[in-house]
């Protein structure tokens, strides 16, 4: 399907002036969250597979990909096809646990 | 600026919030069916709930200059439940005529398991028996991806339903263009911690057009904003962007999908002056 993209007005220096502060401030929220983790138990960023996950999207922001937020949405998603078998619970965690021993 | 959000669980929220979103330019919301946020215990619950959505919100509304129309189905997190959704969707076809009745909705998939794809199946066939707009909740976080693949899928079984008829709702940047490729209508929900935030929001909009996407703060009873639809218009401000391209997004795409169903009918002479005040 052809869509027919409508791009801001604003230039890319008007964009980074836009939205500057609030990103270096959501990075700087991040930064805080991990080194609070490692304050309260350094093995939780390896043994929790959320925060593994947390580690991995980091690796796709820091990348060139143009299609970051999709990239990431994808690496916290379940790939897999097939429906569950039974209500385990109510509500969704934010990342896929993937099977041990798989990356 | 006028604008009608399509997804707003307003048994949820206070006169205040009606007033609120009345005083930002809300003509109209759209109430599907949804989780209290507990399993209700007996059908007759459901019958309780289905009586307020076509009775007590629409009066709610009104004394703020609000149109309330409605949704009816058997909510995805309680639609695992076989013997509860089998008594609900029962009851679901008599209530269809309702002068405030859009179509079924919201339903869906929450955990994707076996028995709501059953519920969720049969709640598609109802609305192609009955030639009824359909709204959809695909599920949150991880299970998104996942759950709208199954969802498309079973609405593809259904060829008597058109795609146009059909709003895909809760669509990120990983399902979006699967909705959008599919010919339906697909639902940004502006949530302040998941789902979609305003920036984003205008980046789908920028990304893909505004062709068949509509916005939405659903407002239930979690984290949530009545106003959401207004900070979505004042983000696509900062970005600069024409007046006309988010009253096409705010009025007129919801007035397009909503007006498919012979109950919606704006009051004479919003439409005009929603146009009026875009221009």
């Amino acid at each position: 399907m052809s869509y027919q993209p409508h791009p801001s007005p604003l230039s890319p220096v008007e964009l980074v002036d836009e939205y500057f502060t609030e990103n270096r401030n959501r990075i700087i929220e991040v930064a805080a969250f991990l080194d609070r983790l490692d304050r309260a138990d350094p093995a939780v960023a390896a043994s929790d597979y959320r925060v593994r996950a947390l580690a991995d999207a980091i690796t796709v922001l820091a990348g060139h990909s143009s299609t970051r937020v999709q990239d990431i949405q994808l690496l916290l998603s379940d790939p897999t096809t097939d429906p569950r078998p039974a209500l385990d619970r109510k509500g969704a965690v934010g990342a896929w646990r993937r099977p041990e021993g798989s990356r | 600026m006028r604008y009608i959000d399509h997804h707003a669980h307003m048994a949820s929220r206070t006169t205040d919030d009606y007033a609120q979103m009345a005083l930002t330019g809300c003509v109209a919301v759209t109430e599907p069916a949804f989780w209290a946020g507990w399993d209700r215990s007996t059908p007759e619950g459901f019958d309780d709930y289905f009586r307020q959505l076509m009775e007590f919100e629409p009066k709610r509304a009104a004394a703020a200059g609000i149109q309330h129309y409605t949704w009816l189905g058997m909510n995805p997190k309680e639609s695992d439940n076989r013997e509860m959704s089998i008594e609900v969707m029962r009851r679901i076809p008599a209530l269809l005529g309702g002068p405030t009745v859009l179509g079924i909705g919201e339903i869906g998939l929450n955990r994707v398991t076996k028995n709501e794809i059953a519920t969720y199946t049969e709640q598609v066939a109802m609305a192609a028996e009955h030639r009824q707009l359909v709204l959809i909740h695909t599920p949150h976080l991880e299970d998104k991806l996942k759950g709208t693949r199954i969802t498309l899928d079973v609405l593809r079984q259904f060829p008597s339903l058109p795609p146009g008829h059909v709003l895909v709702d809760h669509a990120e940047e990983h399902t979006l263009e699967s909705v959008l490729d599919g010919g339906f209508w697909a639902g940004l929900t502006l949530y302040p911690q998941t789902k979609v935030s305003a920036p984003r929001a205008v980046d789908m909009i920028e990304k893909y057009g505004p062709e068949r996407i509509l916005v939405a703060g659903a407002c239930d009873w979690g984290p949530s904003e009545p106003i959401a639809v207004p900070k979505f218009i004042a983000e696509m401000r900062r970005r600069r962007h024409s007046e006309a391209l988010i009253h096409r997004v705010v009025f007129e795409n919801p007035v397009r999908f909503l007006g498919q169903s012979p109950q919606f009918r704006l009051p004479a002479g919003v439409a005009a002056a929603a146009a009026a005040q875009a221009s």
